[in-house]
């Protein structure tokens, strides 16, 4: 009886070193993504695109000597959980650095979690100004602010003839951020902004709103939602028989999908994109792409996710470059890394430059932005 | 003026939905005092059977509707049978716990199975609706209010017509004289249960295609159904259904004219308001005593 008490402690005793052993061989990654609520789909999308990245690197003998490892949790599309789940990472898992949290509030909910163990993460989706200028040192992002989204859609505003725009926004950080950007640009050019719409993340039933919006006279209407609620928009559009010039935005939108699942409904929308995986020749980094896309395929993922998924594939290896810049894996390190982070990503260079307030800046690169356009069930740049 | 018109024809679809899911609590609350918190769940799981129905078992849309109520009345027959059954006589609270349970187990279970990820339900009606005059609606969403009117209709006759109607009815009223009466009460809880079961799940299974198909999608239904009872009274079918009507009312013109932020909250705004100003209900009549 004795000696199998002695046993047990000296057998656990033995597993905590072997696990600590085998911890110190990777650097640990905390992935923060929605993998379920309203917005499941582009969180799953994002980590299989990461999954790729760190497999690519790990192949490559990994970074500093040592494999990455992705530990991934689930924030369930809810602030609440992505604060918890950042402070389980970093406390728990002990991950030197994060990627997330897809969106602009969940983003928004981390950053505090961020500040308080001086943890960097990588903002790979979330498009809320405020991210950025909030004066927060611990974010990098990747993505666009939908400041920039407008400031690179602002000279197709007279090609296409906008006069009167409507806008329909999803009721967080996200749309309503972005309902503000596009509005003062188009305000700036002289377009009036007519009715500014909003619905609940988690709403399916948008025929109130699309009702009072098929009433206005504005000749176009910019949406700003994840890709579920915009197969339901398109769907109740065509039942309620509202034809106006549709724009989306926030590079959410994996088009293919809403093809697939919306069908003729969303004939003649257009959305602003950030990446073009449909036309590689046309991306910065051609052979980066066409070995992204065929990756993808190979893993038997649906096409449609590629328009997102490249974020979390560019944002772990924002992370690797920089855990290389920083020269050791942890967190102090990592950060100080991302300042030198120089490559070309899927959709532009990830070069990180200042923003916000001086003293405790932010990093923000300056991602390509697209506009493509459903015709005839495929996707084109239209020629303006 | 046509804006009005094309809210009150969405109030007039959505309704049917909602008295549906309404009526289905109110016969379970009603009748066996049992508050349902797996009816959510219910509604999900008729999503979810209509999607396996019409894509993995290549049903047409028109056969895997009756599917997927049949599915629910099952799965209310069974949750009766294991879990209430055993329960019978206890009190309020115990039974309330154990249905949030199940009802828990039944969403981790459909994400479990089919992952987060949201599921669209083919249908084979026309994209393109149908124009009256300036309102218009889809054909899918026609389709949808008829099967509603149809099952409410059903459900009536089932309730005032029949043999099991009226042992239901005489057993809502007093069970113990029910029973003396010769009503086999086990039988009639089971039933009802059953019953109140498989209409949340042609809610869900109506709705589904309407809309998409997620695991959490029973949790906001679930919410609207307790507004729908408490509107209507506990136990008052009729109540239920125009509580549903009236509910869809709320949201459409608060969502369309307040706020289109807020439509959800319309539901629970009602809530307040009814517990407020008249707490049995709109439409209650004898009160239950004991």
């Amino acid at each position: 009886m004795t000696r199998s008490l002695t046993r047990l402690p000296a057998l656990t005793v033995a597993f905590m070193l072997l696990s600590g052993v085998a911890q110190a061989q990777t650097i640990r990654i905390g992935v923060n993504e929605p993998l379920t609520g309203p917005f499941a789909a582009s969180g799953t999308y994002v980590v299989n695109g990461a999954k790729i990245a760190a497999d690519e690197i790990n192949a490559r003998g990994g970074v500093l000597g040592k494999k990455l490892e992705l530990v991934i949790e689930d924030n369930k599309s809810n602030p609440t959980e992505a604060a918890a789940v950042a402070e389980k990472l970093i406390t728990s898992d002990k991950t030197p650095v994060l990627m997330g949290a897809w969106g602009s509030s969940l983003t928004l909910a981390v950053m505090p979690k961020l500040a308080d163990y001086e943890t960097a993460m990588l903002v790979e989706t979330s498009s809320s100004g405020k991210i950025t200028t909030s004066g927060n040192p611990f974010v990098f992002r990747i993505s666009p602010p939908s400041a920039l989204e407008a400031e690179a859609f602002s000279p197709m505003v007279e090609k296409l003839g906008l006069k009167k725009v409507d806008f329909l926004a999803i009721n967080n950080d996200w749309g309503r951020g972005a309902a503000a950007d596009f509005g003062k640009m188009l305000k700036g050019k002289g377009v009036t902004v007519g009715l500014v719409e909003t619905m609940d993340q988690g709403a399916q039933d948008m025929s109130a709103q699309l009702s009072k919006l098929k009433g206005s006279d504005a000749d176009t209407l910019m949406i700003t939602a994840a890709v579920d609620q915009l197969t339901l928009l398109f769907k109740q559009m065509a039942a309620l028989g509202l034809k106006k010039r549709i724009i989306t935005t926030g590079g959410s939108q994996n088009p293919d999908q809403i093809i697939a699942q919306a069908g003729t409904a969303a004939e003649g929308t257009m959305h602003l994109t950030t990446f073009l995986p449909w036309y590689p020749e046309k991306t910065p980094n051609p052979a980066a792409t066409a070995y992204f896309i065929t990756e993808w395929k190979k893993r038997g993922f649906e096409f449609a996710g590629v328009t997102e998924s490249f974020r979390g594939y560019d944002g772990i290896r924002a992370i690797a470059a920089a855990i290389e810049k920083g020269g050791a894996a942890d967190a102090a390190s990592i950060r100080k890394g991302f300042w030198s982070v120089d490559f070309t990503g899927l959709n532009g260079p990830i070069r990180f430059a200042k923003a916000g307030p001086s003293g405790s800046e932010s990093g923000q690169s300056k991602p390509d932005v697209y506009l493509v356009k459903i015709e005839a069930g495929k996707i084109v740049v239209p020629t303006l | 003026m046509p804006e009005f018109l094309q809210h009150l024809l969405n109030t007039l679809i959505l309704g049917g939905t909602y008295a549906l899911l309404g009526i289905g609590l109110t016969l379970i609350f009603g009748i066996m005092n049992v508050v349902n918190f797996t009816h959510g769940a219910l509604y999900t799981v008729g999503a979810y059977v209509m999607y396996l129905a019409v894509t993995a078992l290549g049903l047409s849309f028109f056969a895997a509707l009756p599917t997927a109520i049949l599915g629910g009345l099952l799965l209310g027959a069974i949750l009766d049978l294991v879990l209430l059954r055993p329960l019978r006589g206890a009190d309020m609270d115990t039974t309330m716990l154990v249905m949030i349970g199940a009802g828990i187990v039944l969403q981790s279970g459909t994400l479990w199975l089919f992952g987060g990820v949201a599921k669209s339900i083919p249908t084979p009606f026309p994209d393109a609706p149908l124009q009256l005059g300036p309102v218009s609606v889809s054909w899918l969403r026609l389709f949808v209010l008829g099967a509603a009117l149809v099952l409410i209709g059903l459900t009536y006759g089932l309730i005032n017509r029949t043999r099991l109607g009226l042992a239901m009815r005489a057993t809502f009223q007093d069970h113990d004289t029910a029973s003396l009466m010769g009503v086999n009460v086990r039988l009639i809880y089971t039933a009802t249960f059953a019953l109140g079961s498989s209409l949340a799940a042609a809610a869900g299974a109506l709705l589904g295609p309407v809309y998409v198909v997620f695991p959490q999608m029973g949790g906001m239904a679930e919410l609207k159904a307790f507004a729908i009872v408490i509107l209507g009274g506990l136990g008052n079918i009729t109540g239920a259904a125009i509580g549903g009507f009236i509910l869809a009312l709320a949201e459409e013109l608060g969502a369309g004219y307040i706020s289109s932020g807020y439509r959800d909250a319309m539901g629970f705004l009602i809530i307040i308001a009814v517990l407020v100003f008249k707490p049995t209900g709109l439409f209650a009549k004898a009160e239950r005593i004991g």
